[in-house]
């Protein structure tokens, strides 16, 4: 009774120590934990940690965090895709793998949870947090205190992800959860809780960020940039950020509606008592669908702005590029139903959202042919971005295809549910949204750390990375036209699927290798980053067009010391061209004192007391769930009564560290 | 430089025959109508999408190699980012390319319609077999020949099959035949409808392809994966044969075998019932519909587990 009250259901039984293969995984967090924990006491890095980064409002720094969470969870969603490619490899006939059927789906679940939610999300926040302020010319974003909280709230989910792989289990329902299998009588366990509250207050983190870019956008960009001057980066990514407004609301309403059915015994998606499943599969799906725009359109804003730098010409039809994308980010909303067309809906039902999901087509060809275009005449630089952004292109028109195909219903009727459409979105998320925010976060390291990246080992991970892709998808593209299904742990020799899967296991291998050499690529570069060829004195390594180029590398915190005034689409680009004809001005301006906001702890607390209060309501550990709600509740109301939230940067320190930047990019 | 050209042929070949082999048994090797439709219709939408991706794909690899910064000879026009006529062209041809597509789709929707009977080919009164979703395994009953059977369905080739699907006892399914007719969900509760026929005798596989659980840790079978069926198109007095051969079963599918049936299971084995009771599947769709919660099969696996916790 009394451990009921403290523990709820949390016993020590609920961590799977039977289980070699968890408590493996278990124990190399441990291990890497206590490594980095171990290294902050040794090296006395406490308080540097507090004051520099949990408590940081400034945007580029959030930005590095979401991006290094964004790795570290894309280095445990690769885990799970070698083990289901493995497991598919091993698991025919008479032979049964490795993994036990539920273990399986676990793991596809938290593959797929991890990846959209963990990878893209917290990677796609990250860019835009050091890309979208300094490319409006803005010194933070609209909101910064509100900045911290939205990553603490993104981190707790995540970290709830990730502690649900050995206390408790996660969900074994794939990874939207569709009910009745997510309802209570099928799944009891926790593993359905935890993915609940780890989407929730992930969740939570998304949406506040959209608002907080959405304003940012609109209202703090310098005098001079109209929206059709903004940066093509900023623009997708506001349309991207007008999507997460209008989405998430239904995602969170929608699990909140299953946290019902599960906790309080309602009926809103059960299979009786007048609950309807299909309810539920159309309110995620038109979150769903939004989503992958949410994910894709920042990606296309990347790619326009590495085409445009490395051709040395202005993206050809920026004004089409901006119709195309508002026109992408109106469809996107109409289109949902076509996840489940096999549904039984009528044919003019299915025919109509069949259609609009073909239109949305056009305005995406469209984009392509931009960016061909914009290699067309130019001077094609191949680094690393530029590399990501070719293969994406090539890439991406057969992801298009095959989406296309799947768009037409008795096709769908077919290929639905069949790693067809397996191959078919990692087809668009692989080789759009990851290789777009590859793209980006090589275009952006310079400016966000100071030094380059190493080249020679960003190409070796280029290649491993785009022929694995291949390697490990198009046999799926096969294998779905043969009937296979999706989330198969186990399959027999007749169906002859197994040679293919062997090649895609071979695939994920060569995708592994690339991981690998993005991890040594970024340690060389760090150990180099004081040599000539990676250092970045000047602030602007690429021959940049816009804004955020034209301060030093990295920015100061301040970003800029004078607000930027511009009359183009390419500011930077038009006034070092001024520079050449004219040169560059000679008096030294004078510094004005800049307003700025100081730290805070509370995003960060608040994040934190979330994260506790979601493990507590996942145990049914109410007494907790209650501390932490309070907490999250009530420092941010004592905050509000605190005025002391902002400072000045004095003209003088300004100007010593201007002349500094100066002096660096000078030598 | 003759090797590499050896090796690359070889390569090749083994792709294309694996292709080839890779066909069969799947959606590119119909056996049906509607499987058939299905095929053209995947065949002519990747036509008509290459003439477009193909050309894109070779101007941006020939756009990229020419254009490159080391290539002198190439014209580098750094201003230029406009061009009015060829706007007016990848607009034109993406929306010309989804115009046919979407003319396509409509009519190809309509026709292909899984709710809509064969009728056209004006060849009687379709076959109907009640379809119900098991977890893990299919419960096939046919009302008019009084027989029920688990994981076969037995079908004349050439005559229009209508099946009423419903799920019990298992969450969401997708009840797939590739050969045939492609997929439709099956949900308790609700009731979907499918409408096939098959041309050519022959055993076609069928399962379902949504997933639908598997069984917790420490219970063998594979569940979702094993949810499989044979369809078996042959001749009319084969059906018939085979009708007769079912009506002498001494299994019964009473209430009470029904729920034996029930529970979880992984046991896949072909069964074959007689079924003189033809409201068994009507019953399934108001035991889900009729609102009373205490009783509910929801409510009582609620009740079980938590009685297993204590």
């Amino acid at each position: 009774m009394l451990l009921d009250i403290l523990f709820g259901h949390l016993r020590l039984d609920s961590i799977p120590y039977t289980n070699p293969l968890i408590m493996g995984a278990t124990s190399f967090m441990g291990v890497a934990a206590a490594v980095v924990l171990a290294s902050i006491f040794y090296f006395k890095k406490w308080k540097y940690l507090w004051t520099n980064w949990l408590t940081t409002v400034d945007h580029k720094r959030i930005g590095i965090m979401y991006i290094l969470l964004s790795f570290v969870m894309l280095l445990r969603g690769f885990s799970d895709a070698l083990l289901m490619r493995s497991q598919q490899m091993l698991s025919v006939g008479t032979h049964y793998g490795y993994l036990p059927a539920h273990h399986y789906a676990e793991i596809f679940s938290a593959h797929g949870v991890i990846m959209i939610f963990f990878v893209a999300m917290p990677f796609m926040f990250g860019l835009l947090n050091l890309a979208v302020p300094l490319q409006i010319g803005a010194r933070d974003v609209a909101f910064p205190y509100l900045n911290s909280f939205s990553f603490w709230m993104t981190f707790s989910g995540a970290f709830l992800l990730l502690i649900s792989l050995f206390i408790g289990d996660f969900a074994a329902t794939g990874w939207l959860a569709y009910p009745p299998l997510s309802e209570f009588n099928f799944s009891p366990d926790v593993g359905v809780d935890y993915y609940i509250w780890a989407l929730q207050i992930a969740g939570v983190g998304s949406l506040l960020s959209g608002i907080n870019f959405f304003v940012t956008i609109l209202k703090m960009r310098c005098p001079g940039m109209t929206m059709m001057k903004m940066p093509i980066f900023t623009w997708t990514s506001f349309c991207a950020m007008v999507l997460v407004i209008l989405a998430f609301p239904i995602l969170t309403v929608t699990l909140a509606l299953l946290l019902f059915d599960r906790l309080f015994g309602t009926h809103f998606f059960t299979a009786d008592g007048g609950g309807n499943l299909m309810m539920y599969m159309n309110l995620i799906w038109a979150w769903g669908h939004p989503e992958v725009y949410i994910l894709i359109l920042p990606a296309f804003g990347v790619f326009s702005e590495v085409v445009a730098t490395f051709c040395k010409k202005p993206l050809f039809g920026y004004k089409t590029m901006v119709y195309a994308t508002i026109a992408i980010m109106f469809l996107s909303f109409v289109v949902w139903l076509h996840h489940f067309f096999t549904m039984g809906a009528g044919a003019d039902v299915n025919a109509f959202f069949g259609i609009t999901t073909m239109i949305i087509a056009i305005p995406t060809g469209v984009k392509i042919f931009n960016w061909v275009f914009t290699m067309y005449r130019g001077k094609v630089i191949y680094n690393e971005s530029m590399l990501w952004t070719i293969g994406f292109i090539f890439t991406f028109s057969i992801g298009g295809m095959t989406g296309v195909m799947m768009a037409v219903p008795p096709i769908d009727f077919q290929v639905h549910n069949s790693v067809f459409l397996i191959a078919h979105f990692h087809n668009v998320i692989i080789g759009g949204v990851l290789f777009g925010y590859f793209a980006g976060a090589t275009y952006w390291w310079p400016k966000t750390f100071g030094f380059k990246l190493n080249e020679f080992w960003g190409k070796c991970s280029f290649w491993f990375w785009i022929v694995g892709f291949y390697l490990a998808f198009m046999p799926l593209y096969v294998l779905g036209l043969k009937g296979m299904t999706r989330r198969l742990y186990h399959y027999d020799v007749a169906s002859g699927y197994h040679a293919w899967l062997i090649v895609a296991a071979v695939g994920a291998l060569l995708i592994l290798f690339g991981v690998i050499c993005q991890i040594i690529q970024v340690i060389v570069s760090i150990k180099n980053r004081n040599h000539p060829d990676y250092i970045d004195l000047t602030g602007d390594p690429w021959g940049g067009r816009t804004l955020e180029w034209s301060v030093s590398s990295p920015p100061p915190f301040y970003n800029f010391a004078f607000t930027p005034t511009v009359d183009c689409i390419d500011p930077y680009w038009a006034q070092k061209q001024k520079w050449a004809k004219e040169g560059k001005p000679t008096e030294q301006p004078r510094y004005v004192d800049i307003h700025m906001p100081k730290n805070t702890p509370i995003g960060f607390i608040m994040g934190i007391a979330a994260g506790i209060c979601g493990f507590a309501m996942i145990w049914s550990i109410y007494w907790l769930a209650l501390v932490g709600f309070l907490v999250a509740v009530i420092t941010p109301i004592v905050r509000s009564f605190n005025s002391n939230v902002d400072y000045y940067v004095k003209a003088s320190e300004v100007e010593k560290i201007e002349s500094e930047h100066l002096r660096r990019a000078a030598s | 430089m003759i090797k590499i050209r050896y090796i690359l042929f070889a390569l090749l070949t083994a792709v294309l025959a694996c292709f080839l082999t890779g066909c069969s048994q799947g959606i590119l090797d119909p056996a049906g109508y509607v499987a058939d439709q299905e095929r053209r219709l995947l065949l002519l939408a990747l036509i008509l999408m290459c003439i477009v991706v193909i050309p894109v794909i070779i101007l941006n690899f020939i756009i990229a190699f020419h254009y490159r910064a080391s290539n002198k000879k190439a014209k580098y026009s750094p201003e230029w980012s406009h061009s009015v006529h060829l706007e007016f062209v990848i607009w034109t041809i993406p929306c010309i390319i989804i115009l046919i597509l979407a003319i396509m789709t409509w009519i190809y929707t309509h026709r292909l319609d899984p709710y809509r009977p064969l009728a056209e080919k004006g060849r009687g009164k379709p076959l109907t077999i009640e379809v119900v979703a098991l977890d893990w395994r299919w419960l096939f009953i046919y009302p008019e020949q009084h027989i029920a059977t688990i994981n076969f369905m037995q079908i004349p080739v050439n005559r229009d099959v209508a099946l009423l699907l419903t799920g019990d006892g298992s969450p969401m399914n997708s009840f797939e035949m590739p050969q045939l007719a492609g997929q439709i969900y099956v949900m308790p509760g609700m009731q979907t409808k499918l409408h096939f026929d098959a041309y050519k005798p022959g055993d076609y596989r069928g399962f379902s392809s949504n997933y639908s659980g598997s069984p917790p840790l420490g219970v063998s079978g594979q569940g979702f994966a094993g949810m499989k069926f044979t369809v078996r198109a042959g001749s009319d007095a084969d059906f018939n044969a085979w009708v007769k051969k079912a009506q002498q079963s001494p299994d019964v599918l009473t209430q009470e075998q029904y729920n034996k049936l029930l529970p979880p299971s992984s046991d896949a084995t072909v069964r074959l019932f007689t079924a003189p009771d033809n409201s068994l599947f009507n019953d399934l769709m108001m035991k889900y519909n009729t609102v009373i919660p205490a009783s509910s099969p929801s409510a009582d696996q609620h009740a079980k587990f938590i009685t297993s916790q204590e």
